[in-house]
C-alpha cells in the first residue's frame, strides 16, 4: 500500500493527519508528490518531516513552489510570491538543499510521478481538462502517472481505443485500475483543498490489488488558519482554508 | 490467438468441466476449483484485437462492478483474471432463466405480480448498492431454485451496469445509447445512464410481455426505432387482454411513463404494489383504452433532458429520495400527547422526503394458543374495526401530500411481526412510540426495544 500525498504546501495539522489516517490505513510506503511548502506557516517542519521520511526509503517530488522557495526563479501571482519570500525565510540551509535536491519526477515500476503535467514538467502545465490529460499521456509511456498541482481531485482513463475521459472520484470509494487501460490519477491537495471541501485529500494506492482511493481526512483547519494570520502571512490564505477553495 | 479450450485446461487455478454456451461476446464454463465447494461458472470473453470495443468494455465493466456486489439478488463475485488472461469466474446459479419461460407467455396475473415483485426486489438491492443493471432482460434474470426466502430473483451480465461512484466505462466509450432495443428506457437513448429508475422501464417492458404475450415496442431493430417510444405510448395491455385487472395495468403504464419522474420513484415501491394490488392507487392509466399518440406532457421534459445530457458536469444520482416509511401504531392504549407526538415526527419526515411513501401499520395481537373466533365473523369484524381506527388514527396525515396505505397484521409477535413488513417492503424508516410505562411491558418486553435492535432499517422512537 503506497500513500500519495500531494501540495501539502506548509500545512503541519493537514500533513500530521493524512500521515496519521494512512498508517491506520497500512501504508507502507510513502510517496510526496511535490509543493512541501508554500502558502502555510510550517515549511520547515514539513519539509523536515519530509527528509524523515526519505530517509526511510520515501520518494519526494519536486514541485513548483518547492523550487521557488529553494532559490528559483518562477512566476507566480502575488499573494504566492509573498507567501514564498516569507518562506525563504523561515528555511535553513539544510532545508533549502533538501529541497532544491528533489526531482522533477521519478518513474518506478509502471507508474510516474510527477508533480504537474507529465509533458514539459519544469512548465509546470496544470491538467484541468482531457486535452491537458492526453497530452500528458502522451509524454510517458507509463500505464498509470500520479501528480498533484491542481488541488482538486480527479481521475483521467485512457481506453485502448483511444477514448479519454476525467471522472471526479468519491471520497472513500476504491477505484479499480483495469490492466486494460492508462490512468492519470490527479491528487487532491493535503494542504490547500481547491474543490469546497476544506478536509485534507491524499490517496492510498493498493498495487498488489491495483485498486486507488482518494480520502478525505478532516484535519484542525482553525489552528492552520490561526497561524497563517499570526504569521502576517496574506489572510486569504487561512480563508481558503476555512473554505476549501 | 484463437483459444481452442477443451475440458480439463485450467485458467487461473480453474479447471474447466464444461461448456455451456459460445455466444457473440464470449464462451461460459462449468468450473471448479478444489478449495470451493459451490458450482462455479467462467466467462471467457473474446478479446482480439479488432474486437467489438463493446465486448472489452463490458468485460472490463463487469470485472469492475462485480466484486463491488454482495446479497443474494446476484451471483457471488470469485475471481477476475487480469487483461492479459481476461476472465470472470462467479457463482453458478441454480435455477430458471426468464428466458425459458417465454413460450409459457402469457403468464397468468398472479405470476405476472410475483415475479415483478421478485425482480423488484433484486433491483432494490442493486440500487441500495449505488448500481444500476441499465440492460435488464429475460435473459439477464434468473429464479433460483427454493432458497432460504423462496425463489428469489438473481441478476446476470452486468456488462453495461452503472456504479454511482465509479468511472462510467460503456458511457464514455460507446456512441449513442447502449443497451437492448426492446427494453431500453427514453433517457437512456438520450444518453442519461444515471437514473436508477431507467431499471424500472425495463421491468415496466417485461411484466407488459409476460402479461400479454405481446412487447409493448416491438422488436425495433434500429436507433431510430428505438426512439420511437420517447413519443408513443404502448396500447394498453388491457386491450390485449381484457381480463387482465385495472391495478396491474395502472403498474405496468406507471412504470413505463417516459418521464422518469413521473414512474415509480423506487423499484421497493414496485415491488409495495405488486404485492399489495388492492391498495393501488387507480389512475386514468388503469382505464386507458386507446394508444397514445404523442404525449402532450412530454416535450417539455425532453427539452430538460436534452439541456441536462448538454451541460451535466458529473453525475447526479437520482431517484434516491423515495424511501418508504412505516409508521406503526398502537391503538390499544389512547395516549393523546403521544399521538401528537408521533404524528408531528412523521409530518417532519415527511416535509423532507415527498417522494416517500407512509405506510401505517397496526398489529392485531393474536393469543398464542389460537381460538375459533378469530377465525370466524367476529374475527374479520374485528380487522375492520382495526383498520377504521387505523385511517380515523392517521387522518391528520391526509393533508401530506405523500401516498398513504393501511395495513393490520395479525400476529402473535408484534415485534417480530413488525420487523418482518420492513424487511419485505424494503422499508427504510420505521417510527414508532415509546409508552412510558405500561405494566405489560415489564412482563413482556418492549416491541420498540426489540424492533430497534432487530428490524433491517432506521428506527425512530417517539416519546411524548
Amino acid at each position: 500500500m503506497i500513500a500519495l500525498l500531494a501540495d501539502i504546501h506548509g500545512n503541519r495539522e493537514a500533513m500530521t493527519a493524512c500521515l496519521a489516517d494512512a498508517e491506520r490505513k497500512a501504508a507502507e510506503r510513502y510517496v510526496f508528490l511535490g509543493d512541501l511548502v508554500g502558502y502555510g506557516a510550517d515549511p520547515g517542519w514539513v519539509t523536515d518531516r519530509a527528509m524523515d521520511y526519505v530517509a526511510r526509503g520515501a520518494i519526494a517530488i519536486l514541485g513548483n513552489h518547492d523550487a521557488a522557495a529553494a532559490g528559483k526563479p518562477i512566476a507566480m501571482n502575488q499573494t504566492a510570491a509573498e507567501a514564498i519570500a516569507w518562506t525563504r525565510g523561515m528555511l535553513d540551509a539544510r532545508q533549502r538543499t533538501f529541497l532544491e535536491s528533489l526531482p522533477m519526477a521519478v518513474e518506478e515500476a509502471d507508474r510516474l510521478y510527477v508533480h504537474a503535467s507529465a509533458d514539459e514538467p519544469s512548465q509546470w502545465h496544470y491538467i484541468l481538462d482531457a486535452r491537458r490529460a492526453h497530452k500528458s499521456f502522451d509524454a510517458t509511456p507509463a500505464r498509470q502517472t500520479f501528480c498533484g498541482h491542481v488541488h482538486s481531485p480527479a481521475l483521467y482513463l485512457l481506453s485502448q481505443t483511444g477514448k479519454l475521459f476525467g471522472f471526479r472520484p468519491t471520497a472513500g470509494v476504491a477505484i479499480p485500475l483495469l490492466g486494460s487501460r492508462r490512468f492519470l490519477a490527479v491528487l487532491g491537495a493535503v494542504g490547500q483543498p481547491r474543490d469546497h471541501n476544506p478536509a485534507a485529500c491524499y490517496a492510498l494506492l493498493d498495487e498488489a490489488q491495483n485498486m486507488l482511493t482518494y480520502i478525505r481526512v478532516p484535519y484542525d483547519v482553525a489552528s492552520a488558519a490561526r497561524k497563517i494570520r499570526d504569521a502576517g502571512l496574506p489572510p486569504v490564505l487561512a480563508a481558503r482554508l476555512e473554505q476549501g477553495y | 490467438m484463437a483459444r481452442q479450450l477443451a475440458p480439463g485446461d485450467v485458467i487461473g487455478g480453474f479447471r474447466l468441466e464444461q461448456k455451456f454456451h459460445h455466444g457473440g461476446m464470449g464462451t461460459l464454463w462449468k468450473v471448479s476449483r478444489a478449495d470451493i465447494a459451490t458450482p462455479l461458472v467462467m466467462k471467457l470473453p473474446f478479446l482480439l484485437p479488432g474486437e467489438d470495443p463493446l465486448t472489452i468494455v463490458s468485460y472490463e465493466t463487469e470485472q469492475t462492478i462485480m466484486p463491488r456486489l454482495s446479497g443474494s439478488h446476484v451471483p457471488g463475485f470469485i475471481a477476475a483474471g487480469d487483461f492479459d488472461g481476461p476472465y470472470v469466474v462467479m457463482e453458478l446459479i441454480a435455477g430458471r432463466s426468464l428466458l425459458d419461460r417465454l413460450p409459457e407467455l402469457p403468464l397468468p396475473v398472479g405470476e405476472v405480480a410475483d415475479l415483478g415483485a421478485r425482480i423488484a426486489d433484486a433491483l432494490e438491492d442493486i440500487h441500495r448498492q449505488r448500481v444500476i443493471h441499465l440492460d435488464l432482460k429475460p435473459s439477464n434474470i434468473m429464479i433460483r431454485d427454493g432458497g432460504e426466502r423462496g425463489a428469489e430473483a438473481v441478476l446476470l451480465d452486468f456488462g453495461l451496469a452503472r456504479h454511482l461512484d465509479l468511472p462510467d466505462l460503456p458511457g464514455e466509450e460507446l456512441d449513442g445509447p447502449i443497451g437492448t432495443g426492446v427494453y431500453i428506457a427514453p433517457e437512456q437513448l438520450l444518453d442519461i445512464r444515471n437514473d436508477r429508475r431507467s431499471d424500472l422501464f425495463a421491468l415496466g417492458v417485461l411484466l407488459y410481455f409476460f402479461a400479454t404475450g405481446k412487447r409493448p415496442f416491438g422488436e425495433p431493430r434500429t436507433v431510430g426505432q428505438w426512439r420511437k417510444r420517447l413519443t408513443r405510448a404502448p396500447l394498453p395491455p388491457r386491450r390485449l387482454r381484457p381480463d387482465l385487472p385495472p391495478w396491474l395495468q395502472e403498474i405496468i403504464l406507471h412504470c413505463l411513463e417516459v418521464d422518469p419522474r413521473r414512474r415509480y420513484q423506487a423499484a421497493s415501491h414496485l415491488a409495495f404494489d405488486l404485492r399489495h394490488p388492492e391498495l393501488v392507487r387507480l389512475t386514468a392509466r388503469a382505464e386507458r383504452t386507446a394508444a397514445g399518440g404523442i404525449f402532450a406532457a412530454l416535450s417539455g421534459w425532453l427539452r430538460q433532458a436534452h439541456a441536462r445530457v448538454a451541460i451535466a458536469p458529473e453525475p447526479i444520482a437520482v431517484g434516491e429520495a423515495a424511501p418508504i416509511i412505516v409508521t406503526a401504531v398502537d391503538l390499544g392504549e389512547e395516549d393523546a400527547a403521544l399521538t401528537q407526538a408521533l404524528l408531528a415526527t412523521i409530518a417532519r419526515l415527511a416535509a423532507g422526503e415527498p417522494g416517500a411513501r407512509i405506510a401505517c401499520v397496526n398489529v392485531l395481537k393474536l393469543p398464542r394458543v389460537a381460538l375459533d373466533q378469530n377465525e370466524d365473523e367476529e374475527g374479520r369484524n374485528l380487522h375492520l374495526i382495526r383498520l377504521a381506527e387505523l385511517k380515523h388514527w392517521a387522518a391528520p396525515l391526509a393533508r401530506l401530500p405523500n401516498q398513504l396505505t393501511y395495513h393490520v397484521i395479525e400476529a402473535i409477535d408484534p415485534a417480530a411481526a413488525l420487523i418482518e413488513f420492513a424487511r419485505r417492503n424494503h422499508v427504510r424508516h420505521l417510527i414508532t412510540g415509546a409508552r412510558g410505562s405500561s405494566k405489560a411491558r415489564r412482563y413482556i418486553g418492549s416491541v420498540s426495544a426489540k424492533v430497534v435492535a432487530e428490524a433491517p432499517c432506521s428506527v425512530t422512537v417517539v416519546r411524548a
